[in-house]
């Protein structure tokens, strides 16, 4: 390494650098902002939603959008407005909580393999292996049925099913940072191993951290409404994006109905492609020589 | 004489290697008294390092350290437990790495590196007090304007400030042994004095003792009191810097002190020890250093026995089957 930079551009943190890289891909801006707005709607749910979302109205039963109900109104007379922007707080939530979860159990098991080594290494990547040759929808069949199909459920089960992703990714850095010289310097400032992962090893690996975390939102999105859809995950009368789509499993709704199914569908959809927009912008953003 | 700070008794170091067992450290005894400096100077791969490195008991997997004895303050390092090993490392011996660019995280700032080997091994320092203690740290080696340069990151500073920094954070905790393994090798020239003023005062200061690892010869002469000359994994001179440089009486300090070169010597006159340094998988039989030995020739014992350390003066001894015609 020289030191050659101009004093203003070596002021700049490695962070701020990525920052100006993400701001500079209008992709995962788009991405990012499309993203704050559905927070912002889920969040904001009951002030926005004028009606309540499980509210049954049997009278006012499949009516076509209106003044009233601005996307009209389900099988059962609910508001369909007003049950999407709810669902998207449960489909969010599900998400974010399960991938959180996922890269937090990922990145500590992934340090301690990649800093400790030996029989602890083989023994936590084989465990990721394990799970990784696991179907996570089997599973979630299975404990569906013995827990009984529920939010927490799903975010313990895709918890516990994606962590290996990331354990991955940060062993492979470790493994690399534990030979950096600063690490044996630390080492022999007699810095301990739990002292080497907290300082030296997790800061370095967030930002790839939390590209796979993005990424694992959107994957999470998408299977909650999976399984939602097929009735073992988040249970009526409780909306999601996933379960507000089995009303769509009528051919003759689906080609007189749009209403019902075309505003979850296309939550799912945009959420997701927003969601890996930004997974991509930071992926670029946190490594620049991946970037053009 | 005091009794040693350090003694390390018939070190053996092996690292298995795809090729076989390389013996990287082959029977190294060092002593070194409190407040003493003791030189180590050899070629790559004459074990320096990784006697060093012993010491702290950082020896990179699959190295293993297969004999011997490394004695502190009358404790055997090698039997201490990880914990009790990590409250000597750094706070009573603490290292000084060769290439401050690499041995500093590039991604926190200085000051908080720092900060941590302070609090390593002052638990109970509050956050100002660790935050004071650095930035007197940083002053008393010479880093102008600490305050500012707390916050900067290693790219920010200079070489030279770099090991500056470096050398703040080995003393943090006033060790009583310093280990500086070629401190200034990675530096510019004009820089390596400034560096070596620094070493020597921070050291005289605090009256650490200290090991110094390097091929300079200049650099020993310098600074240290004795000096140990490591070939081929072991200790083939050691004694007082004087002595050993008036009169080395091993071949191969012989052809070290030959070959540096000089101002009043000509351009292509660089005198150079034939051969090169032997394989550490399978040692020369014998005198590791008879294949490129000047006065070995074709002598039975240079060829089959490997000699022991011989006294030749006070505390100058060497390991050559005939140092009496060096004398």
């Amino acid at each position: 390494m020289t030191t050659v930079h101009s004093p203003r551009v070596s002021r700049r943190s490695p962070a701020r650098l990525a920052l100006r890289r993400f701001l500079r891909n209008r992709m995962a801006v788009a991405g990012a902002v499309f993203l704050v707005l559905v927070v912002l709607l889920a969040a904001c749910a009951p002030l926005i939603a004028s009606h309540d979302p499980n509210a049954v109205d049997l009278a006012a039963f499949r009516r076509p959008p209106s003044g009233e109900h601005l996307l009209g109104t389900d099988s059962s007379g609910r508001d369909v407005f007003a049950r999407l922007v709810y669902a998207g707080r449960v489909s969010l939530l599900v998400g974010l909580a399960s991938a959180l979860a996922a890269v937090i159990i990922g990145t500590l098991l992934g340090a301690v393999a990649g800093v400790v080594g030996g029989v602890t290494d083989t023994l936590i990547m084989r465990a990721a292996d394990v799970v990784l040759s696991f179907p996570a929808l089997v599973v979630v069949v299975v404990l569906a049925g013995i827990l009984g199909p529920s939010a927490p459920m799903l975010v313990v089960v895709f918890a516990a099913c994606n962590w290996p992703t990331a354990c991955r990714v940060v062993r492979g850095l470790a493994l690399g940072l534990r030979e950096q010289e600063y690490v044996q310097a630390s080492r022999a400032f007699g810095a301990s191993r739990a002292s080497i992962i907290a300082r030296h090893i997790v800061p370095a690996v967030l930002a790839q951290v939390a590209v796979v975390g993005t990424l694992l939102v959107a994957q999470t999105i998408l299977l909650e409404a999976v399984l939602s859809f097929l009735g073992l995950g988040v249970q009526a009368p409780q909306a999601s994006w996933g379960n507000m789509l089995t009303d769509a499993q009528n051919l003759t709704l689906i080609r007189s109905m749009p209403w019902l199914w075309l505003p979850p569908g296309l939550a799912i959809a945009l959420t997701v492609l927003a969601v890996n927009f930004v997974g991509d912008g930071l992926r670029d953003a946190v490594d620049p020589r991946g970037a053009r | 004489m005091d009794e040693p700070l350090l003694t390390i008794e018939d070190l053996a170091v092996r690292f298995p290697t795809e090729d076989g067992l390389v013996k990287a450290v082959d029977g190294v005894f060092l002593d070194v008294r409190p407040g003493e400096v003791v030189g180590v100077v050899g070629e790559s791969g004459s074990g320096k390092s990784v006697t060093a490195m012993s010491v702290l008991g950082l020896i990179k997997r699959p190295g293993r350290i297969t004999r011997g004895r490394i004695a502190f303050r009358g404790r055997n390092l090698l039997e201490l437990s990880p914990r009790a090993l990590r409250a000597v490392r750094g706070s009573e011996i603490a290292m000084v790495f060769q290439d401050p660019m690499t041995a500093l995280n590039p991604v926190v700032p200085v000051g908080r590196q720092i900060a941590e080997a302070v609090r390593l091994h002052r638990r109970g320092l509050g956050r100002g007090a660790v935050r004071d203690r650095v930035l007197a740290l940083l002053a008393s080696v010479g880093v102008p304007n600490p305050e500012a340069r707390y916050r900067q990151f290693p790219h920010e500073y200079s070489g030279g400030m770099r090991q500056r920094a470096m050398i703040a954070m080995a003393m943090a905790n006033e060790p009583a042994l310093l280990i500086a393994d070629e401190p200034t090798t990675a530096l510019d020239v004009t820089i390596q004095a400034q560096v070596l003023d620094l070493l020597r005062s921070a050291r005289e200061r605090s009256g650490a003792a200290a090991i110094l690892i390097t091929h300079d010869l200049g650099v020993i002469a310098e600074l240290a009191d004795r000096v140990a000359v490591m070939y081929a994994g072991r200790v083939v001179e050691t004694g007082d810097v004087h002595a050993v440089f008036d009169a080395p009486r091993h071949p191969y300090t012989r052809g070290l002190m030959a070959s540096r070169p000089r101002l009043e010597s000509s351009p292509g006159e660089l005198v150079a020890i034939p051969g090169s340094p032997p394989s550490l998988l399978a040692p020369p039989s014998g005198c590791p250093f008879h294949p490129r030995c000047p006065i070995a020739g074709d002598r039975e014992p240079c060829r089959t026995s490997r000699p022991e350390p011989a006294s030749v003066g006070a505390g100058h001894t060497t390991a050559c089957h005939f140092h009496e015609e060096l004398a």
